[in-house]
């Protein structure tokens, strides 16, 4: 019991000395410097170039949020994280925004304490095959070999979809990516399985990738966002903005080359002026944001469809889900106003 | 009658019946004694020709060794792609580190060599004032590497990586864990039953519990521990944790020298009125410790090569700056070349403290041979 006691005030404390501390924004700018937790790399979401400077869609979105608070989107001090540490290293405040192509689930909301704040990239699980199969559908695949990492939802999602489509297979069982695509290319199994996004960056890591291709049937439902700690609304709302401004800037044709021209202007459209900084926005002080937060975002990082098409497109990933709502895709940007 | 006749005992030696001796002779000897022999032979250098050619020609001769894309290599030449090495080969060996402050890494790793000379070589001139730089180098090197003083820019830890990362690693993890496994040994055999007790939990603690939980534990669970908005850096924890586990393989390993000394030692010490300090620092360990040198040597190395495992917690050593290489949409896929590199570099590394090793042995062997 007084075990019990001890270790409540202890808890206690240790939040109450988190509570009192200044605001996460304020944190922010008295370093001068963004910090990003990424993915140890993943080609099109995380990767270092040769100068050693980290480039994809992930780290899009870290610059994204650096320009919009700090005016600069090169202030970020990057730490990388394997998918074990990445939400301890997010509750123990070795950054301020997770942005690792993390999946949005209920348990991971709740349980953990977490707050996701929108979702950057529809991402759900795919099958790869050689297109020397002949193969156009999943629903062709009756009898085929499939390469599956054990013990990962996606070997559950695999299960009931062919149970579903009463469809025969053979699994394949495997520990890890690596050896999964050295299967496959070994054509030890007929089919890969796993996100589509990671089937296209491996396919692209083949010696002649337009001789595979990604089915069409998506089983799965992985919806991809950064997520930010708990009890810092401010702080939330600031980057689930910066996400949605970007979405907005392509819905209104917005892009980096011609941000700066809109936003000298007085356009027709007032969304366009309330973006970007021409007329107020309501509430935009209780951010803590200057007028130009947008024009910093998308003068230095780009539109969404700018990030998405510099870093997914050379994995020959298309919009799909992933275009804007009026394009037939799922990102549906509330109204700025 | 053309023999001359001997007398017994003074007939010259002959020369050995031609096709038995040199060259030739080993050859007919060792590989064409017999048909099946002969055969098998023939089919090795067959064989071993169409691999050598294959492995020569895939490193050196049909190499790319510069271009901007694995794509771009596959254009010139299909062998192996050195470009993603030689692109990145400062990613491999400074990790994130800024480039205008390399030259504090390159210093302190070429001093590192003159700090530990004195160590490693008890025979060097001017021994006693190397010594005094020893025992100061390790601010030195934490000075010049972390910032911050001086006038030098601060560099956050999460920018190390690659071979230096390593290099801190295993140095750091292997200097503090000899002194901490020695007392540590003399503890487990001391008849203080306080020290004896908690030496033996701690070193059992620490050999029952894999090094990747302890990794774990110093990347996830000591942040529960500590007051939010502590900057304890990551690194230091996981210096720390490689040193405890370390330690308890050395306290074993030393223990095992301790008691391979015959009793008789212990007896002569204690005939002649040494005090137990006098007795552990010039008869048990000088004895202990020469014994084992090559275990100790051996923890090491596994010690060395154990630093690959932080990539599970997110920090970029050789390999994980291999993975993000190959994660590069330029690069992917060429996993086999950046995989062999980093094996090269722990293999000379390896390599070269079990020579030191040998070297050692036998320089300290006194055995009556």
């Amino acid at each position: 019991m007084k075990t019990k006691m001890l270790l409540a005030g202890v808890t206690a404390g240790v939040m109450f000395a988190g509570s009192v501390l200044a605001s996460t924004l304020d944190d922010v700018r008295a370093r001068g410097k963004l910090n990003c937790i990424i993915n140890t790399g993943l080609a099109g979401f995380a990767a270092p170039d040769d100068k050693g400077n980290w480039t994809g869609f992930d780290v899009d979105f870290c610059r994204a949020v650096a320009a919009a608070t700090l005016g600069d989107a090169d202030k970020v001090n990057y730490t990388t994280a394997t998918g074990k540490t990445r939400f301890t290293k997010l509750a123990a405040g070795e950054g301020e925004i997770l942005s690792r192509n993390t999946t949005w689930t209920f348990s991971r909301d709740v349980d953990l304490s977490q707050t996701f704040i929108g979702v950057n990239y529809y991402d759900g699980q795919g099958f790869m095959v050689p297109k020397s199969l002949g193969v156009k559908s999943a629903k062709g695949l009756d009898g085929a070999s499939v390469c599956i990492q054990t013990g990962t939802t996606t070997e559950l999602n695999l299960a009931e979809y062919f149970k579903g489509n009463n469809i025969k297979y053979n699994p394949v069982p495997i520990e890890t990516n690596a050896e999964a695509q050295e299967l496959y290319k070994a054509g030890r199994c007929d089919v890969y399985t796993t996100d589509a996004s990671g089937l296209y960056a491996t396919m692209m890591s083949f010696d002649n990738p337009s001789d595979h291709m990604v089915l069409p049937e998506i089983v799965s439902k992985e919806p991809l966002g950064p997520v930010v700690r708990h009890g810092d609304d401010q702080w939330a709302d600031i980057v689930s903005w910066v996400l949605r401004a970007m979405m907005a800037a392509e819905e209104k044709g917005i892009t980096s080359k011609n941000v700066k021209e809109l936003a000298a202007k007085d356009n027709k459209d007032k969304e366009i002026n309330r973006l970007l900084g021409k007329d107020p926005l309501q509430g935009l002080s209780k951010l803590g944001l200057s007028a130009d937060w947008a024009v910093n975002v998308i003068s230095q990082v780009g539109n969404y469809q700018e990030s998405f098409e510099k870093h997914l497109f050379p994995l020959t990933i298309k919009r799909g889900m992933n275009a804007l709502y009026r394009d037939g895709g799922l990102h549906y940007i509330p109204p700025i106003k | 009658m053309s023999e001359k006749i001997y007398k017994p005992g003074s007939y010259p030696d002959l020369p050995p019946p031609p096709g038995t001796v040199g060259l030739y002779g080993w050859i007919r000897q060792n590989l064409f004694s017999s048909i099946s022999n002969s055969s098998l032979t023939i089919i090795s250098v067959v064989l071993l020709y169409y691999l050598i050619d294959g492995i020569i020609g895939w490193f050196f001769l049909n190499a790319v060794f510069d271009a901007e894309s694995k794509i771009a290599c596959r254009k010139i030449d299909d062998g192996a792609c050195w470009a993603v090495i030689t692109r990145r080969v400062g990613q491999f060996v400074y990790g994130f580190y800024p480039e205008a402050e390399r030259w504090r890494i390159d210093i302190t790793f070429l001093t590192m060599f003159l700090a530990f000379a004195p160590l490693l070589y008890p025979d060097i001139p001017k021994r006693k004032w190397l010594l005094y730089f020893s025992a100061f180098y390790p601010f030195f090197a934490f000075v010049l590497i972390m910032g911050g003083y001086f006038g030098l820019q601060k560099i956050e830890y999460s920018l190390f990586g690659g071979f230096m990362l390593t290099v801190i690693l295993g140095v750091c993890g292997i200097v503090c864990s000899l002194p901490l496994g020695i007392l540590l040994a003399l503890g487990r055999q001391s008849n203080l039953t306080v020290v004896k007790t908690l030496s033996v939990c701690f070193i059992e603690f620490m050999r029952g519990v894999p090094l990747i939980t302890l990794l774990f534990v110093a990347s996830s669970m000591l942040n529960y521990f500590l007051p939010p908005g502590t900057n304890f850096s990551i690194l230091v924890r996981v210096i720390i944790m490689f040193t405890f586990f370390s330690a308890a393989y050395i306290a074993e390993v030393i223990r095992g020298g301790i008691q391979a000394i015959p009793k008789g030692q212990y007896e002569a010490a204690d005939a002649l009125g040494m005090n137990y300090w006098q007795k552990t620092r010039f008869i048990t360990l000088p004895q202990a410790l020469k014994i084992s040198i090559p275990g100790i040597v051996n923890t090491f190395i596994g010690l060395y090569k154990d630093t690959t495992l932080v990539v599970v917690i997110g920090l970029l050593d050789p390999l994980g700056i291999g993975r993000a290489a190959l994660a590069d949409t330029k690069w992917n896929g060429l996993s086999t070349e950046t995989y062999l590199f980093v094996a090269l570099f722990f293999f000379v590394s390896c390599f070269a403290m079990s020579r030191y090793s040998l070297w050692l042995e036998n320089k300290l062997n006194t055995d009556k041979k």
